[in-house]
């Protein structure tokens, strides 16, 4: 499709109930669908003529811990040829497993492994699900809102034991998150530069 | 009598000096020829994204340069122009041409390290050592305008961080005339060399469908004849002022992607020549008081100023609530910025999209029926740099 408004009409046209909520903003557009449709979803977009979204460009999550669907599945789609990028999005629980697109985007392998790694969210029918950028044997879910900036244990090597070792992080000062943020909202309008401004001071 | 053969697993990294940082990848040889490869990565791995979400938008900036830490300010430019389609605010054409000027010298320093490095992996020393004079020439640019080589921190939300001092614009200018002859020296020594032919062409070779499926951009995908760019296709700041080309590959192997790249860098030559004739002076940084500091001569004069200015600096700027995705042309390929915020001055989310990433996973696919010797060949032309593939 040209532009993204026929798109947007099109995409709700044929995919219908499994389109939860469709808008379009900043020359992109936002689909919210339901877990079960993704691998439709994902197809349809993929082979259609008129949407062409053949590249994956990247797979993240968000988290929201205080919600009770915790996790929203973001992916991002890029059509060479009609120039347009759509952000597809559902939300899961926290112990939900999705299903992998790695059948329909080869380059889904790394981007699930990494969302795995960095969120803890489990993927049904990835060929080869494991950690990816964190250390081997490493614990947790770092990018969840609940994981502490400064980790929970510390690398080093022990001059004993003649060996690398993790050991409990131990701060000399532990970490102090400051609130700057003033309850004051500001000017809404962008002052003027004038040039008596001198005279008032 | 039948003889057992056992395929041979090898270790290649993560302290190799073909491997461009730390990468270990895991070669099963079936003698000499690579059955599967599996690239381990994360060994400089540093939770960027984690702590871009607890510092302010103008102190998450320098995170971006210790990214792809080759071509740092093309990094910046994405993470800029997200916050400023949040926020809806205009940038001052000389800033915009500034910028673009930068990011065409990233895309240069970028290209001649990429270039001079493969050619060093098959073989050859002396393009490395012609290459890294110009780019010291170049970091001096980035030096003079940002005060240092590498990590500039130099762009804003809103423009730049300062104005270019005196004498850089002619310096660039200067530069823009000789630098067209290296390059020449470097074909000489590369394009039609025996050797570096034999070891790249139809080497990785990468189709279209292939090259769409993996996620490629930029070099990666041109060369397989895509003819796709960002700055093209999707033009940000003022690129579509500018007239430049996009070279594009024919068989999408190695030796096509370095063609490209050198053709690469003769048109951001050019751009960064326009840029040059088309910057006036003005000025540099959005007039919005409540994202950009007031200026020093008016932090001594001025009470509201100097609030301005603390409160800039403690509590940062506020973005809106919103959701999106930027993306630019960076050296490597299409690096894009998928940013969150909730309204306080700390971005909720900000995902990176490095091109780097999706091109190291193809890897396998790259390698499989190669011989090891070419592991080094076809892991320079994917131009992989750490920062941006571990984040």
């Amino acid at each position: 499709m040209k532009n993204l408004t026929d798109l947007e009409k099109k995409i709700n046209s044929e995919l219908g109930t499994k389109i939860n909520s469709s808008k379009i903003k900043h020359n992109q557009i936002y689909v919210e669908i339901d877990k079960d449709d993704l691998i439709d979803v994902t197809l349809f977009i993929k082979t259609n003529k008129d949407t062409k979204f053949r590249q994956l460009i990247d797979i993240t999550v968000v988290d929201y811990p205080e919600r009770s669907q915790r996790f929203k599945i973001v992916y991002l789609f890029l059509s060479h040829e009609f120039n347009q990028r759509m952000i597809l999005s559902y939300d899961i629980n926290e112990n939900e497993v999705i299903s992998s697109i790695t059948s329909i985007f080869p380059s889904a392998n790394w981007m699930e492994r990494e969302v795995f790694d960095m969120y803890g969210v489990n993927f049904k029918d990835h060929p080869d699900l494991r950690r990816i950028l964190t250390d081997y044997g490493f614990e947790g879910h770092p990018l969840r809102k609940d994981f502490p900036l400064t980790g929970h244990t510390e690398v080093r090597y022990n001059e004993d034991q003649k060996k690398v070792i993790n050991e409990p992080v131990k701060l000399e000062q532990n970490y102090r998150n400051f609130d700057y943020e003033s309850p004051w909202e500001g000017t809404k309008y962008i002052k003027e530069l004038t040039e008596n401004n001198d005279k008032k001071n | 009598m039948t003889k057992k053969i056992k395929n041979l697993n090898l270790n290649f990294g993560p302290q190799h000096p073909a491997a461009h940082g730390v990468l270990r990848l895991i070669l099963e040889l079936d003698g000499e020829v690579v059955e599967k490869a599996d690239p381990h990565i994360g060994l400089l791995h540093r939770g960027t994204e984690k702590l871009i979400e607890n510092k302010t938008y103008m102190q998450a900036v320098p995170y971006f340069d210790r990214l792809d830490y080759v071509a740092p300010m093309n990094q910046e430019h994405a993470f800029a122009l997200a916050i400023e389609k949040v926020l809806d605010i205009d940038v001052p054409i000389r800033a915009q041409f500034i910028r673009v000027m930068f990011c065409e010298i990233g895309r240069i320093l970028s290209h001649i390290l990429n270039v001079t490095t493969q050619a060093l992996d098959v073989g050859a020393l002396t393009p490395s050592l012609w290459g890294f004079e110009e780019r010291e020439t170049l970091m001096t640019f980035y030096e003079r305008a940002s005060g240092s080589r590498l990590h500039a921190n130099y762009f804003r939300a809103g423009g730049v961080h300062q104005d270019l001092p005196a004498g850089l614009e002619a310096d660039i200018t200067k530069f823009c005339e000789t630098f067209p002859k290296i390059i020449n020296d470097l074909e000489n020594l590369l394009t039609d060399n025996r050797i570096f032919k034999q070891r790249n062409v139809d080497i990785g070779v990468v189709t279209k469908e292939d090259a769409l499926d993996y996620s490629f951009s930029g070099v990666m995908i041109r060369g397989s004849g895509v003819p796709w760019d960002l700055r093209k296709s999707q033009p940000y700041d003022c690129y579509n002022q500018l007239e430049f080309k996009i070279p594009v590959g024919k068989n999408g192997d190695c030796y096509d992607r370095y063609l490209c790249r050198i053709e690469e860098m003769k048109e951001s030559v050019k751009i960064i020549k326009q840029c040059l004739s088309k910057m006036e002076k003005g000025p540099i940084k959005t007039f919005d008081g409540k994202i950009t500091p007031p200026s020093k001569k008016d932090i001594k004069q001025s009470m509201e100023a100097l609030i301005h200015h603390f409160k800039l600096f403690t509590e940062g700027y506020r973005v809106p609530k919103d959701e999106i995705y930027t993306a630019v042309e960076a050296p490597k390929g299409e690096f894009g910025v998928y940013l969150i915020s909730d309204g306080s001055s700390k971005p909720y989310k900000c995902k990176i999209r490095a091109p780097g990433f999706s091109h190291l996973q193809s890897m396998d696919y790259l390698i499989k029926g190669h011989m090891l010797a070419d592991v080094p060949a076809v892991l320079g032309s994917l131009d992989i740099v750490f920062g941006e593939v571990d984040r």
